[in-house]
């Protein structure tokens, strides 16, 4: 890989990588175009203009096509400057073959020749890259990630924007399955394909959930449930140097997503909470999540927290102060399991290969976590 | 954690004895059974051995046995290969509404063919009667498959008298018995009982996965489903599974030598769980077995079913795994699909019912002592979990 301004250049080690390579890079945010390119040293125009032409026809061996040719020339000390090149090789090229005429309006075929200070490229594809900025130039957020649609591709989003990824997952065994984990450490490592290594905080969230069951009244279990989650992901997130949370939430979308419910979630964080897909209709997530490979696994049925004991009519418009006030209910066990829920979290770490268990829920809390990370 | 291991109807522990043949076969003996030289004829002496043994359990000729790569494969080729060959006979097929889905797929395939299906519903306790099978029974009719012991609630079906009843009805129609689960746990005679088809599988029977058995009664015709070399006379092409072949033959072998015993002793564990589990409250059990006015012989020896009223079965399935017992809810073939199961349907459970029944299978691995563990870990459980249920 060789940096010069404005461009990356990638060399694939044999032909046969040419797939694989363009497959990778296109998951590489802050990547806007992919050229396939075909080099040459510095060479007279005479022989560049023989080089194009016979590389557009390797390109285009059949059919009837316009084209306009595209010199950029940083190399000032080359003898023709881009306008008599684009000449050269347009000449050159129409000589050769009459299946090609010259639009420089508006060309099927844009053949771009980058004369540089040591060699020569030229291209006539693009393929277009995921935008967005490289990973990790926006610091770092906190993904609650649940085995859904919505979180993955959330998590997606924010990464696009240079922010690097750290994952929770709220687990509550017996009853949720190994399986449903299996499910969240794979979407992990899908999208781990464009955020790079995820640290995924493993919380087993039972205990806490049995006890707002039984202490708070039924229809706010989810909402209840959910603040502490949120209070446990910010914790895990300053924990672990994070500026933000980022949830999968979509106005209206179930009862904890309406306007009022989310207020009344968010309420319990300083920190920022991100919701990229808080406009988003479910067809458009949808979209998403298959075009970056999570929707098969997304909708494996395997249940998970939210679900197993959420109420037939959940409250859709929670009043903040009974809510608070029914929060006092759990004051005798709560803050000792939150406690119990931290110092049990199981963390892995999952890349786009599989993941590795670095702390199980009995191993003590390192001191800093982002030692072994470099 | 101790393992207690109560899953045994979707797969077995294989016995040791096995696993050591067969690590032998794959590092020693690895010849194709096919190759002229003397390590093919090595490989081809364990498919004969095999052969011998499975027939001789069976009572059938060594030439009527088909290696195929599970109990799935047999199913299609008896039931699709047989279809296939005798379509201009008829097009009439008759089977169970409580099969396993190697079955029942087979024959919706069939119906997307043009052929018709007969399914026959079954009592509360998942027996077929024998009479209405006759009663199917028509001039077209090709073939009826029935299968011997069902995997969710351990049905044993009357497949000898339903044999008869076919045959005397029109001696034409074929019969095919699925035997996955019956096979290594009850004496099944093709012969006597008129079954012409009949197919069994590795994996249940201590013996390794990826290997299946299908008996195919002289003059019977039937269609191989996989084209090749022309392995095993044509009817299954494709290099003879060795290993597995040497292993399963092994394991039935070693299951057939006490059969009685072992039944004997695992009808005593699962009557433990059967009393130990129904002193919970509201707890009932599935299929024939402890039932008072079911038939005597109607009951597998080592398949449990159920129904924990107010436990999800999957939280119950999970909350048990914390403590080592590994049991199944429903069918573990369906499990990944949150399908009801159709033979729990069948025999008309309720909703509720479906969602909250836990099969136990058991193997001559286990012990009494297993049996005592794991109904003390269900009176722990079910109360705790009774406490949280969705409203």
């Amino acid at each position: 890989m060789v940096r010069t301004y404005g461009r990356v250049y990638v060399e694939c080690q044999s032909d046969y990588d040419y797939e694989e390579v363009t497959e990778a890079l296109q998951c590489v945010f802050g990547i806007s175009g992919i050229c396939p390119v075909k080099e040459t040293g510095i060479v007279s125009p005479e022989e560049l203009a023989a080089t194009v032409t016979q590389f557009v026809l390797d390109e285009y061996p059949d059919g009837t096509h316009t084209f306009k040719m595209h010199t950029r020339r940083s190399n000032k000390n080359y003898p023709l400057d881009s306008q008599e090149m684009n000449a050269e090789l347009g000449h050159a090229l129409l000589e050769a073959s009459d299946r090609f005429r010259v639009d420089v309006h508006t060309p099927e075929i844009m053949v771009t020749v980058e004369i540089r200070e040591d060699r020569i490229c030229m291209y006539s594809h693009v393929i277009p890259g995921p935008g967005g900025l490289p990973v990790g130039v926006g610091g770092k957020s906190m993904l609650l990630l649940s085995g859904g649609i919505d979180s993955p591709v959330a998590g997606y989003m924010i990464a696009k924007r240079g922010v690097k990824i750290d994952a929770v997952y709220f687990n509550a065994p017996p009853y949720t399955s190994e399986r449903a984990l299996q499910k969240v450490i794979d979407l992990a490592s899908q999208i781990a394909r464009y955020t790079g290594t995820i640290w995924l905080h493993n919380i087993n969230f039972t205990d806490i959930q049995l006890y707002i069951y039984e202490k708070c009244p039924h229809e706010e279990l989810t909402i209840i449930m959910r603040r502490y989650m949120m209070r446990i992901a910010e914790y895990l997130a300053r924990q672990n140097e994070c500026l933000g949370l980022i949830t999968g939430e979509s106005i209206g979308q179930v009862a904890s997503q309406t306007l009022t419910a989310l207020g009344v979630t968010g309420e319990v964080c300083t920190l920022p909470v991100f919701r990229p897909l808080i406009g988003f209709d479910k067809e458009e997530i949808v979209t998403v999540s298959k075009k970056i490979g999570t929707f098969e696994t997304s909708i494996l049925p395997y249940e998970d927290c939210c679900t197993i004991f959420v109420a037939k009519h959940p409250v859709t418009r929670p009043r903040l102060d009974v809510i608070k006030r029914h929060e006092e209910n759990l004051a005798d066990k709560i803050d000792e399991l939150f406690e119990e829920a931290i110092r049990t979290d199981e963390i892995l770490i999952v890349d786009k290969n599989g993941s590795r268990v670095v702390k199980h829920r009995e191993d003590p809390m390192p001191g800093s976590m982002e030692q072994e990370n470099g | 954690m101790k393992e207690i291991y109560l899953d045994n109807s979707a797969t077995t522990r294989c016995f040791p004895e096995t696993a050591d043949r067969m690590h032998r076969i794959y590092l020693e003996d690895y010849g194709n059974p096919s190759s002229m030289h003397h390590k093919g004829v090595e490989a081809e002496q364990y498919v004969r051995e095999a052969r011998r043994i499975l027939a001789g359990i069976l009572k059938v000729g060594d030439k009527d046995l088909v290696f195929t790569s599970c109990g799935t494969e047999a199913d299609n080729i008896a039931i699709i290969g047989a279809a296939q060959a005798g379509m201009r006979r008829g097009r009439h097929l008759i089977t169970t509404r409580i099969e396993h889905p190697a079955v029942l797929e087979s024959m919706r395939y069939l119906e997307k063919q043009g052929f018709e299906v007969t399914y026959l519903p079954v009592d509360r306790y998942g027996l077929v009667d024998p009479a209405a099978v006759a009663e199917a029974v028509r001039e077209d009719t090709l073939l009826v498959s029935i299968m011997h012991t069902n995997n969710e609630i351990g049905a044993v079906e009357p497949v000898e008298e339903i044999g008869r009843l076919i045959k005397a009805r029109n001696p034409k129609t074929l019969f095919h018995v699925d035997a996955v689960q019956g096979f290594g746990k009850a004496r099944i005679l093709p012969r006597r009982m008129k079954i012409d088809l009949l197919s069994a599988s590795g994996h249940k029977i201590h013996g390794p996965k990826g290997v299946g058995l299908l008996y195919i009664a002289q003059g019977v015709r039937v269609l191989p489903q996989i084209y090749g070399g022309g392995q095993q006379g044509g009817m299954r092409s494709g290099t003879e599974n060795v290993a597995g072949i040497a292993g399963m033959a092994m394991s039935a072998q070693m299951l057939y030598r006490d059969l009685e015993g072992d039944n004997a002793r695992l009808t005593r564990m699962r009557e433990t769980l059967q009393r130990g589990l129904t002193e919970i409250g509201q707890v009932t059990i599935n299929g024939p077995a402890g039932q008072e006015d079911a038939q005597p012989g109607t009951a597998a020896p080592h398949i449990l079913s159920v129904t924990v009223p107010g436990v999800r079965a999957e939280v119950m399935l999970h909350a048990l795994e914390d403590r080592g017992i590994y049991v199944s809810s429903g069918s573990a073939c369906s499990s990944n699909h949150p399908h009801p199961s159709d033979t729990l349907q069948a025999i008309g459970a309720s909703r509720d019912a479906l969602d909250s029944t836990i099969r136990l299978s058991l193997s001559v691995m286990n012990t009494e002592e297993e049996m005592e563990e794991t109904v003390q870990a269900f009176k722990e459980l079910v109360p705790q979990l009774r406490r949280f249920t969705r409203h």
